[in-house]
C-alpha cells in the first residue's frame, strides 16, 4: 500500500473527494484553511464545485441547498465559524438533511486563540443550535482517521438523514503523519435519496424539504420521529477504541488529540507495572455509554482527560451512574497548554494511589 | 350548428387548486399567479425548484405545484446557490419579503447577485414585516408608522428605506434588475412580463435576474384593501420608482 505523508486537514479533503463529495462551501479560518485550499485545487479536476462563500452562514446554507438537491456536500470551519453555522445545522436537522460539517476546533471563548482545544464538545454533542436535536459527531485521533472517519461521516449522515460533524482540533488538523489512502466503497444498502428536490420531472408528488410544521400535533410527531432516529444511532452506531482495558484496574478516557497523549501515558503506566487502560470514544454522539457502564460494573475508577475545563467528563459520569469515581484532568486551551504524557502519567499515579 | 367555446382564462398548471391563506387585499396571491403563468408559458414547471423564505410567503409549497426547499430567514439566495450548483439544468427561484431579503439576508442577496448565480429572485416589498405583525422593515417609508416605529420612521434614528433593485443593478453579476407593481391592471400586465422575462433570462442565458414587486399589506397597514392598493401609487412608487435598472445579458429579449 502506498503511504503518503500528509496533514490531517489534507486527509479530510482527500477522504471527502474520494467518498464522492463534489460540492464544498466554506470561508477561510485558521487552523482549517488547508481544507478549502486543497479542495479548491483538487475538486475541479473531478468535476466538482468549490465556492468560497461570503460567510459561514452562507456556506452552511449552500450546503443545505446542495444536500436538499441530493448531492454529497460539505463545509468546514473552526470554532467561531462553527458558531455561525449553528442556525443552518438546526435547519438541516429539522429538515432531515445529511451533510458533513468539519470543525478543526480552536480555542475560545470569543476570538480566543488558534491553539488546539476540545472546548466545543458541548456545542457539538448536545445540539449546538436551537430547537433540540442531535447530530452525528466523530472524533478522529490521527491523520488516518481524519481520512477514514470523513468517509464514514458521509455514509452515516446519508443513512440516517442526520448532519454529521467531524470534530478535530488544531493538533490533528495540522500534524503531518503517514496516511494510507484507500478507495471508497459505498455501503450496498445505503438508501437512495428519493426525497431530494429535482424539479417534478413528471412526478405526481411534490417534494418539499422543510422544517416548519404548524398543523395540530405535526411538530410533536416530527420531534419524536427525530428522537427515534437518535435512539437508533445510539443502538447501532457507537464506535470506540478500548486499549488494554481487559485486565485494567484503572482506565483513562479521552478523545481526539488528548487521547493520543493519554495513550502514551497509559503505555508509561504499563511499563511501570500499573494495569491501566484507555477508552477512547470515536463517536462522541452516539456516546459509548454501554462500554463505560461495563467498566463501572467491574468497579474500575477512571480519569477523564480533556483539552478544556471539563465537558466530556459529565457524560462519562452520567454513563457510570456514580458507581465509580471519575477524576478529571483538563487543560484550558491556550498557547503552551497541551499536557505532556508525563503530566498525565502523574495524574494516573495520583488517582490510583488514592484508590489503592 | 354547435357553438365552439375556447377557454381563454384559467388557473395556471403550476398553481394548485387551493385557496390561499393571504389576507384580503394582499398582493401575494397575484404575484404567485404571475410566477405560475411565467412557468406555464416557458414550460418549466416540471424542472423548476422554488426556495421559500421566512414570512407570509413561506407556504409557497402549498400553492405552487413544484419541488420546494424551505430556507432559514434571509438565507434563500445561499440555499438557492447550493440547489442550482447541483441542479444546473433546472430553474431555481427564491421568493422573499423585504425583511428577509433587505435586512437579515442582505449579505446573501448581494453575494449571490455578485456571483451571477443563475437564479431568479422575486422580491416582495410591502414596506413592513407581515407575518410578525407589522414591524418596521428596511423598506418602511420615512414617517411611516409601524408597531416598532410608532411615531413614524425617523430617518435620523432608523436610516432610510433601501432601494434594492437599484442597488443590485450596480453589480457586475446581475443580468436583469427591475421594479414593478401590481396595483393596477396595467401594472399587473407589466409585472407579468417582467417576471416572465426574469425566468427567461435564467433559462436562456443563465443570468441572475431580480424582480422587485411593490405590494400591499392591508392588515398591517391598518387599511382596507382599496386604500392599501391606492397607497402603492400615492406613497410607494414615488419613493420606489418603477423601471428596468439593468438588462444586460438579456437585452436582446426585450422586457
Amino acid at each position: 500500500m502506498k503511504r503518503l505523508f500528509v496533514k490531517g486537514n489534507e486527509a479530510v479533503a482527500m477522504g471527502a473527494i474520494e467518498a464522492g463529495c463534489r460540492y464544498y462551501f466554506g470561508y477561510p479560518i485558521t487552523p482549517q484553511s488547508d481544507i478549502p485550499e486543497y479542495i479548491a485545487r483538487e475538486i475541479p479536476k473531478v468535476g466538482g464545485v468549490f465556492i468560497q462563500a461570503e460567510s459561514e452562514i452562507a456556506s452552511i446554507n449552500m450546503l443545505l441547498g446542495a444536500s436538499a438537491s441530493g448531492a454529497r456536500a460539505m463545509t468546514s470551519s473552526s470554532s467561531p465559524g462553527i458558531s455561525l453555522k449553528q442556525e443552518g445545522i438546526s435547519y438541516m436537522s429539522g429538515s432531515e438533511l445529511p451533510g458533513l460539517i468539519v470543525n478543526i476546533c480552536r480555542s475560545g471563548p470569543g476570538l480566543g486563540g488558534i491553539d488546539a482545544s476540545q472546548a466545543d464538545y458541548f456545542q457539538s454533542v448536545k445540539g449546538g443550535g436551537h430547537g433540540g436535536y442531535r447530530i452525528i459527531v466523530l472524533a478522529p485521533d490521527s491523520v488516518q482517521e481524519m481520512y477514514d472517519l470523513t468517509m464514514l461521516a458521509f455514509d452515516l449522515s446519508d443513512r440516517y438523514r442526520v448532519p454529521a460533524l467531524l470534530l478535530a482540533d488544531a493538533v490533528i488538523g495540522q500534524v503531518k503523519e503517514a496516511l494510507v489512502p484507500h478507495p471508497y466503497v459505498a455501503p450496498a444498502d445505503l438508501p437512495s435519496k428519493e426525497w431530494a428536490v429535482a424539479g417534478k420531472q413528471g412526478r405526481s408528488d411534490q417534494r418539499i424539504v422543510k422544517s416548519l410544521y404548524l398543523g395540530d400535533g405535526e411538530l410533536e410527531a416530527h420531534n419524536w420521529r427525530l428522537h427515534a432516529k437518535y435512539e437508533e444511532l445510539k443502538k447501532h452506531e457507537v464506535r470506540f477504541e478500548a486499549y488494554q482495558t481487559e485486565d485494567a484496574d484503572f482506565v483513562v478516557t479521552a478523545f481526539g488529540s488528548a487521547a493520543r497523549i493519554a495513550k502514551s501515558a497509559v503505555m508509561m503506566a504499563r511499563e511501570a507495572g500499573l494495569k491501566v487502560g484507555l477508552l477512547r470514544p470515536v463517536t462522541l454522539f452516539p456516546f459509548p455509554e454501554q462500554a463505560l457502564s461495563e467498566l463501572a460494573d467491574r468497579g474500575i475508577p477512571m480519569l477523564c482527560v480533556e483539552l478544556n475545563t471539563g465537558q466530556m467528563v459529565d457524560d462519562v459520569r452520567l454513563a457510570v451512574k456514580c458507581r465509580v469515581d471519575v477524576a478529571f484532568y483538563g487543560r484550558a486551551p491556550g498557547a503552551g497548554s497541551l499536557p505532556t504524557p508525563e503530566e498525565i502519567f502523574k495524574q494516573i499515579q495520583k488517582n490510583m494511589a488514592a484508590k489503592l | 350548428m354547435t357553438t365552439q367555446y375556447k377557454q381563454v382564462f384559467g388557473r395556471p398548471e403550476s398553481l394548485k387548486d387551493v385557496a390561499t391563506h393571504f389576507c384580503p387585499g394582499c398582493h401575494h396571491g397575484t404575484i404567485h399567479r404571475l410566477c405560475a403563468e411565467a412557468m406555464d408559458a416557458l414550460d418549466i414547471q416540471q424542472r423548476t425548484i422554488g426556495v421559500a423564505s421566512v414570512g407570509c410567503s413561506v407556504f409557497l409549497y402549498g400553492y405552487f405545484d413544484i419541488d420546494v426547499v424551505e430556507a432559514p430567514h434571509g438565507r434563500a439566495p445561499a440555499v438557492a446557490t447550493g440547489v442550482k450548483r447541483v441542479r444546473k439544468d433546472d430553474v431555481v427561484f427564491t421568493y422573499q419579503g423585504d425583511g428577509d431579503l433587505a435586512a437579515i439576508g442582505t449579505a446573501e442577496i448581494i453575494h449571490a447577485a455578485n456571483r451571477g448565480e443563475a437564479i431568479t429572485v422575486i422580491f416582495v416589498n410591502n414596506t413592513t414585516y407581515g407575518m410578525t405583525g407589522g414591524q418596521m422593515a428596511p423598506t418602511t417609508l420615512p414617517q411611516q408608522r409601524t408597531s416598532t416605529s410608532p411615531t413614524g420612521r425617523d430617518v435620523a434614528n432608523d436610516g432610510y428605506p433601501i432601494r434594492m433593485a437599484e442597488l443590485l443593478a450596480g453589480l457586475e453579476g446581475v443580468a436583469y434588475s427591475t421594479r414593478v407593481a401590481v396595483d393596477s391592471p396595467q401594472h399587473i400586465i407589466a409585472a407579468g412580463k417582467a417576471i416572465h422575462h426574469a425566468f427567461d433570462c435564467q433559462v436562456k442565458s443563465g443570468g441572475f435576474s431580480f424582480v422587485e414587486v411593490l405590494s400591499t399589506c392591508p392588515t398591517n397597514w391598518g387599511m382596507d384593501a382599496l386604500k392599501a392598493n391606492a397607497r402603492v401609487a400615492s406613497e410607494m412608487i414615488p419613493y420606489f420608482p418603477l423601471g428596468v435598472f439593468k438588462d444586460a445579458a438579456c437585452a436582446e429579449e426585450g422586457a
